[in-house]
């Protein structure tokens, strides 16, 4: 039972996937003109990161390793047709609101970089509520990052007016720019309590800002290839 | 048809913007964009594997899935043959053009599997896209792509001598120069 409880805070708190680790960057900024959407999205993608943990934890002893990153993907890829068409059925105004980002639910780094860090060495249990930790913290990041956009853009929190009438929404925060302003602040932020956090001498090196490159190469909890300056500094050697 | 073929071709490269407006490909953008020159390169990459990858999904889609009714399939097809895809033409070009892979080789594996080319795939089925049109959409969208990576590559080779306050300096500086150029990429808006 601990075992579960210290998943669930390990997503929701202490690697929380936007942000401390800053994955999944794609949706999160798509996605969150409005708290509503940011919720649909988070669970969404929880649904498919906790089956698809559990069943590559199931599998984890089947799958060669070599193998492992295809057989993952057709295993995720898997869950989000099924989530994709259980949406289009049952909730079709979510499944509209969120149109092409569900089937790119696939290239969401979180997913396939907990079945590589977690998943695939882990008991099925523990997976599953790995997968509802992390699906948990992305969910209610979204959501706060939805309500920040629409509490600013359109003076609504759930579709609810809470702002004075005399309130006059600045637009541009449900429009693509916003999403990039309110990510800029929230990454700023994250550096804040980082430069903080390592002049009390804590380890702050999980802290992450933005994944560097693929979505989808992002094994282990960080980007391991983030290799850009590397190869770049390389050349310029060379 | 060359009219809609036109109207794609600005629509998908400037007025809905592949990284500035839909967020697909963010990953690379953010993180390739310190110099002009690899982002360049990055483009070309992009331009070439996204183009290929919508010709070889159209033609999928239209002939195998469409055919025996399995289109429900698409994004597992898609994923696993964009995968291959990419690693077979690193392989070709390793092995009979090895300049070209020098200048395209490291960025190859990079994007894989980017959310940018499977977004192009589902979108040019999305939107009923012919094989043409989508080959078109596909080249479009990268070419967005090249345009944003290469000006925030241009704007952070002079930020680096700005004096910037410490908790913005990296991403996030970064990021607002993205939103600001996503306000101007608003503009084009009125294009079509």
């Amino acid at each position: 039972m601990n075992d579960v409880k210290e998943r669930l805070i390990n997503g929701l708190i202490k690697e929380n996937p936007t942000f401390v680790l800053m994955l999944g960057m794609c949706p999160t900024l798509a996605v969150t003109t409005s708290a509503i959407n940011g919720l649909g999205m988070g669970l969404t993608t929880m649904v498919v990161l906790a089956l698809s943990n559990a069943f590559i934890s199931l599998l984890r002893n089947i799958i060669p390793d070599k193998v492992r990153i295809p057989a993952f993907i057709v295993v995720i890829a898997s869950f989000v047709t099924m989530v994709e068409l259980l949406l289009e059925g049952f909730i079709p105004s979510l499944y509209d609101a969120l149109g092409i980002y569900i089937p790119l639910i696939v290239v969401n780094c979180i997913i396939l970089g907990r079945a590589e860090a977690y998943a695939s060495k882990n008991k099925v249990i523990a997976s599953l509520f790995d997968g509802i930790g992390m699906g948990l913290g992305f969910s209610f990041a979204l959501t706060c990052i939805g309500a920040v956009r629409e509490l600013i853009g359109a003076g609504t929190l759930f579709g609810f007016a809470v702002m004075p009438d005399s309130y006059v929404p600045s637009t541009i925060f449900i429009m693509a720019p916003g999403a990039f302003f309110v990510l800029a602040v929230l990454t700023a932020i994250q550096n804040k309590v980082k430069i903080a956090g390592e002049k009390r001498g804590k380890d702050m090196s999980k802290i992450q800002s933005g994944c560097g490159s693929d979505c989808l190469n992002c094994n282990d909890t960080v980007c391991t290839k983030r290799i850009y300056d590397e190869k770049e500094e390389g050349k310029a050697n060379g | 048809m060359v009219k809609e073929l036109l109207v794609i071709l600005i629509g998908s490269s400037l007025v809905s913007n592949v990284v500035l407006s839909q967020f697909l490909g963010l990953c690379p953008f953010l993180g390739v964009s310190k110099k002009t020159k690899t982002a360049s390169g990055m483009g070309v990459a992009v331009i070439f594997v996204i183009t290929l990858a919508s010709i070889v999904a159209g033609v999928i889609y239209k002939y195998i899935l469409e055919p025996f009714d399995i289109t429900y399939l698409q994004t597992i097809v898609f994923i696993l043959v964009i995968a291959a895809l990419v690693q077979f033409v690193e392989m070709f070009l390793k092995k009979y053009i090895p300049s070209l892979y020098e200048s395209l080789g490291v960025y190859l594996p990079l994007i894989t599997t980017n959310c940018a080319v499977l977004g192009v795939a589902l979108t040019n089925v999305q939107k009923n896209y012919g094989i043409l049109e989508g080959v078109v959409n596909g080249f479009a969208t990268a070419v967005g792509f090249t345009i944003a990576i290469v000006i925030l590559a241009g704007i952070r080779e002079k930020m680096v001598y700005n004096d910037i306050p410490e908790s913005f300096k990296g991403m996030p500086i970064v990021l607002v120069t993205a939103g600001l150029m996503a306000i101007a990429f608003c503009g084009f808006s009125g294009l079509l």
